[in-house]
């Protein structure tokens, strides 16, 4: 093994082995923090490494199917990003993760590793491992504060709305097996027909589900229940972008079926649209921002449906960037002022600076405000959106224009000024060092980033992911004047909530209604059969054998019993009979055959006289009797 | 003696001891139902590692002693990949029990002796080369069984252990009635299994073939259980000590599906594949039968118990697709199979880890029903964290024995048979029944009857602990167990193709 191997290998360890030890033991909790925060530390130099490097390791794992990790261009994008804001998220949660920092701590190291892996994840397998790790922890993390069944409830919506759309990847491993291409993601598109169809839809499936894509969304919504920092890092950097990423990293697979390009492109932009609206109905910080987190993924699910590879993956980085950013502010605020009210948080920018102009970074590079990153990366996508559809490149811009539309309502709402603002119950009113150190950090990528669309480094990326190394200043001017425009609006303007975008499309009352409902009702009624009829069919079965016995019993006792005695009586009467017989019969036969016999005995001795010529007579009487007898016996031949 | 002999008769020679010798104190007991345990994992380790592949149709550790001469039954024993592991899981959820029992007040020298006894039946089921001594062994176990359950029962236990006594044994009859009908077709007649197998002899006889097929079927799907022959499993485990349930659950339901692997497919290959699809339709409906049956119980061991026959479910699933031949198909059915042996294992390792940990919860509160619960991570903590680990494991996360299980599964069956995609809600449903009953007894306000829940205690920790240990370790580094499954899968396989 190498040594980029070994720092390859030590990056997914590392977490994931700490992270299991806090996790389980509840010695650490002291230390807890310490420990977490220089693991993830160490995990983003090695990610930084790896990156560099670009190292592959292969495990044998099942049959046909080995544990393969390989850093390639877009891993090494995409896992120094994970790791790094995994680190600045845990630097933050240092200071505002009070109680079972170990539970807590541990969790997100695992959840990182599981990040990672599946950032460089080069085969089905090793990609359905982390894919599902990250959301059972997503689960516990969500859920984190278990006391309030509320946020257990949403972890559990999340984990289970996740995996239903992850039994796509089942389905595909299974194509991939029959298709007779293996199981290496990168030698997918080579499956057999129809398989690698169905290996393509049951990726998307997939990734949709994670990204949080329509129909899936609502679970985003709830997941807002868990702890901001956990919100930062698997709502903006992780999981919900490893959707995104999922997709880009098949979309040779998704082009070579001709149709799933297409259908994640416009999927995609529906998505940025309607969420697009969404986020602008909605009135918590928290719930904005996740509404625009999936708005703005379905930039990146255009980007894998148009082959802008490069776009995509710069516009997955720096929106990590970003969006970590504002969810941390979000929560800083929520801990400091109590509340994530909008119309509560007036004025919260001017109270603390560092905070309140990082967020406006953030919230203008969300904007799609020029020269930020995200404005620049979401062109680097429309470029290739226009040259597939027009229509799809109108849509693509609706969307921009309403990120500018909530980015501005939330920007304006920090910074208005605004009476009854303050600390509210429950409110710590403080804003440590600790947590507003990642944020200068955070906002300096979000602003940065931007040169990942820019020449040189957006050519050199187009040229190993595939993509626009260039994008027409015409577009970029005209996105960049479409963004200020809504911006100054929104100043003007108030934004329209209406009640469905509000409550996210009614989409999880939807779900309820057409699949958990209907389920449980299945559930009970089954079990009801189980009980009452297949359960009952046995024991009455088994209880037909007492009858069947009792029945066999009588038998027993009428017939068979009854039988015996009766033969056993006809054996009496019958022995009774040949006593009979024998006394009246057998025995008086006997007697008179004796009685004959004496008698003819008797006869016999009447010849013997004893004189001679008696008995010469007898010889001549028997002799001449022959004689006769012998002629009749001649004559009648 | 040979070594499989020694592990057979050890425990059995333990039992007698232990039953005929009423000065044996509680203690001694107890500790030498570990001891005796250990030493059984230890010879276990010993054969695992020693074992070599012996290939198609033959064993290894092999010993063969005349038994029944007139109808050519002998004593003859020995273990493959598909054994090896059975045999392994067995002896470790045996110790487990043993170290989980040490604190147990009732009649503890009866109990270690009658458990001694079920240890070297069942591990006499698994190694068994002859049918006559499988099916000897097979009823042996449902006898020793049925007095776990009566004798160290709660509840209903007389009336539950009288109902798998009978229903289990009328399966056994059924099993037997198979047995017959091959010796009656083999030429010469005989009960050895690898000569049956060598001689597959209703290949030619369509309609005996099947009936023999239906019988075996018949006396295995009882036993496994798949629906609809299940329902004395429920009252079974709701009503049986958690040792007895952990081993009824880890082992004695495998004497069913190893059966499949062990008797049904290789000696009835033709049959087998002719039967295919019906085999693969009752894994999916016991898969999603037992999953939605599982979602609806308000009573903790009665869920795990239905969870048990949707886990079944997917190895009679991936059996059933083993027997779709089809041109290229080799490699996705020896998946399933291996898949299914996973299963196998998996299921007994975490199954017996979630019924002890039932257990920890009668022997505090007197209840299993989830609703008189509620925050119990609160007072028991590292319960909770156990049951949360277990409850994962179950419901097949990566990183537990149960992916690896269901991944292979599931990829071979869909890959053989696209249809079987169907019984993929199933690992949903598992998943969402896990997590209600996580949310329901282990979050939200400590109420009902968890305050003053008393933690787990040293014992029940090392005696469920390691179980789910080598679950992760399987689920973490297949190789471990795969490379002792695959050759014998892709064995299995090939004669089920012949």
């Amino acid at each position: 093994m190498t040594g980029a191997e070994g720092a390859l290998l030590a990056m997914v360890l590392l977490p994931g082995s700490m992270g299991a030890a806090l996790a389980l033991t509840r010695r650490w909790e002291r230390v807890a923090t310490p420990i977490a925060v220089a693991t993830a530390g160490l995990t983003t130099a090695l990610a930084a490494v790896v990156a560099l490097a670009r190292p592959a390791l292969s495990a044998p794992f099942l049959a046909g199917a080995d544990f393969a990790l390989e850093v390639d261009a877009l891993a090494a994008l995409t896992a120094p990003m994970i790791a790094a804001v995994a680190f600045l998220v845990l630097v933050f949660a240092a200071g505002s993760i009070r109680e079972s920092r170990a539970r807590f701590h541990g969790l997100m190291l695992i959840f990182s590793a599981a990040a990672l892996v599946t950032a460089s994840a080069a085969s089905i397998p090793a990609l359905l491992f982390a894919w599902e790790v990250m959301g059972a922890t997503s689960y516990a993390l969500i859920g984190f504060w278990w006391r309030e069944p509320r946020r257990v409830s949403a972890g559990l919506t999340a984990f289970l709305t996740t995996r239903t759309a992850d039994l796509g990847l089942y389905v595909a491993a299974g194509a991939a097996l029959a298709g007779g291409a293996g199981m290496a993601l990168s030698d997918l598109p080579a499956a057999t027909d129809p398989w690698r169809h169905v290996v393509a839809a049951g990726i998307m499936v997939a990734a949709l589900g994670k990204a949080a894509q329509l129909p899936f969304s609502f679970w985003l919504s709830g997941a807002m229940q868990g702890p901001s920092p956990v919100s930062a890092l698997l709502h903006s950097a992780a999981m919900v972008a490893m959707g995104g990423f999922l997709l880009l990293r098949v979309e040779p697979l998704l082009a070579a079926t001709g149709w799933a390009g297409p259908v994640a492109a416009w999927l995609g932009m529906l998505t940025a649209v309607l969420m697009g609206i969404v986020a602008l109905a909605q009135r918590e910080l928290k719930q904005l921002l996740a509404a625009s987190t999936v708005a703005q993924l379905g930039f990146v699910v255009l980007a894998a449906g148009v082959g802008a590879v490069s776009g995509g993956a710069a516009h997955l980085v720096a929106h990590a960037s970003t969006k970590a950013l504002l969810f941390l502010a979000a929560g800083a605020w929520l801990t400091a002022w109590g509340t994530e009210d909008l119309a509560r948080l007036r004025g919260v920018g001017r109270r603390w600076r560092v905070v309140g102009v990082c967020a406006s970074v953030g919230a203008l590079a969300l904007a799609g405000i020029a020269p930020l990153s995200l404005w620049a990366t979401k062109d680097a996508v429309l470029a290739a959106a226009l040259e597939a559809s027009p229509w799809l490149y109108a849509a693509g811009l609706l969307a921009s224009a309403l990120s500018a539309a909530y980015a501005g309502k939330a920007l304006w709402a920090i910074w208005r000024r605004g009476d009854g603002a303050g600390v509210r119950a429950g409110g710590t009113g403080q804003v440590g060092a600790l947590e507003q150190a990642p944020l200068v950090v955070l906002a300096a990528g979000a602003a940065g980033l931007v040169v990942l669309a820019l020449p040189p480094l957006s050519r050199a990326l187009a040229q190993t992911l595939g993509g626009h190394g260039e994008v027409s200043a015409v577009e970029l001017a005209l996105s960049a004047v479409i963004a200020a425009a809504v911006l100054l609006l929104l100043l003007r303007l108030r934004a329209p909530e209406p009640r469905w975008a509000r409550e996210w499309l009614g989409l999880e009352r939807i779900a309820h209604a057409v699949v958990v409902r209907p389920s449980l009702s299945l559930a009970h009624a089954l079990a009801r059969f189980d009980d009452h009829v297949l359960d009952r069919t046995v024991m009455a079965a088994a209880g037909a054998v007492p009858v069947l016995a009792r029945i066999a019993a009588r038998a027993d006792d009428r017939i068979l019993d009854g039988g015996v005695d009766a033969t056993a009586h006809a054996a009496d009467v019958t022995g009774q009979l040949a006593a009979r017989v024998d006394d009246d019969g057998v025995d008086r036969g006997v007697e008179i055959l004796a009685g004959r016999v004496r008698r003819l005995g008797h006869l016999a001795r009447i010849p013997q006289t004893g004189a001679i010529h008696q008995y010469f007579l007898q010889a001549v009487a028997v002799l001449t009797i022959g004689v006769v007898a012998w002629f009749v016996y001649a004559v009648m031949g | 003696m040979s070594m499989l002999s020694l592990i057979v008769f050890l425990p059995l020679a333990g039992a007698i001891v232990l039953a005929a010798m009423p000065t044996i104190g509680p203690a001694v007991a107890r500790w030498a139902w570990v001891a005796v345990s250990a030493v059984e994992l230890v010879l276990v380790g010993v054969l695992w590692v020693g074992y070599e592949d012996p290939g198609q149709n033959a064993l290894a550790y092999e010993q063969q002693v005349p038994w029944i001469p007139g109808v050519n039954s002998s004593y003859h024993v020995g273990v493959d990949g598909l054994s090896l592991p059975l045999v392994a899981m067995t002896t470790i959820v045996f110790l487990a029990c043993a170290v989980y029992a040490l604190r147990q007040p009732d009649r503890p020298r009866i109990q270690a002796a009658l458990f001694l006894f079920l240890q070297g039946v069942s591990l006499g089921v698994f190694v068994a080369a002859d049918l006559i001594l499988f099916f000897v062994f097979f009823d042996l176990s449902i006898v020793g069984m049925y007095f776990v359950i009566a004798g160290w029962g709660h509840g209903n236990a007389a009336r539950s252990a009288l109902k798998f006594f009978l229903y289990t044994f009328l399966g056994s009859l059924a099993l037997l009635l198979g047995f017959i009908g091959l010796y009656v077709a083999a030429a010469p007649h005989t009960f050895d299994i690898p000569e049956l197998v060598a001689a597959t002899p209703l290949d030619d006889s369509p309609l005996t073939g099947g009936l023999v097929l239906a019988a075996i079927v018949v006396g295995l799907a009882v036993k496994t259980p798949t629906v609809p022959f299940h329902t004395w499993l429920p009252p079974a485990h709701t009503d049986a000590p958690a040792t007895g349930s952990a081993v009824l659950a880890a082992v004695l339901l495998k004497m069913g599906t190893y059966g499949f692997v062990r008797i049904a497919m290789p000696m009835l290959p033709e049959a087998w594949r002719s039967w295919a699809w019906a085999i693969v339709a009752i894994g999916i409906v016991s898969v999603l039968y037992g999953a939605f049956v599982a979602l609806a119980q308000t009573d903790l061991k009665r869920m795990v118990a239905y969870t048990s026959v949707n886990h079944m479910g997917y190895i009679v699933l991936a059996l059933g697709a083993a027997g779709l031949v089809a041109e290229g198909a080799e490699q996705a059915r020896s998946v399933a199979v291996t898949g299914a042996v996973v299963q196998m294992v998996s299921h007994g390792l975490i199954t017996a880890a979630l019924f002890l940990l039932a257990g920890v919860m009668q022997d505090r509160a007197g209840t299993y029903d989830m609703g008189s619960y509620g925050g119990l991570a609160g007072p028991a903590p590292r319960y909770a964290a156990l049951f949360a680990v277990g409850a994962f494991a179950s419901l097949g996360l990566p990183g537990f024995s149960g992916f690896i299980a269901e991944f292979q599964i599931f990829a071979g069956s869909i890959a053989v048979a696209p249809v079987t995609a169907i019984a993929l809600p199933g690992i949903l449903v598992t998943a969402a029944l896990f997590l209600r009953a996580l949310q329901q007894v282990f979050t939200g306000p400590t109420e009902g009857r968890s305050p003053g829940f008393a933690d787990l205690r040293v014992r029940e920790l090392w005696s469920v602990g390691p179980l789910l240990a080598l679950s992760v370790l399987i689920g973490v580094l297949p190789r471990v167990l795969l490379e002792v499954i695959e050759p014998a899968s892709a064995a299995l396989v090939s004669l089920v193709g012949r």
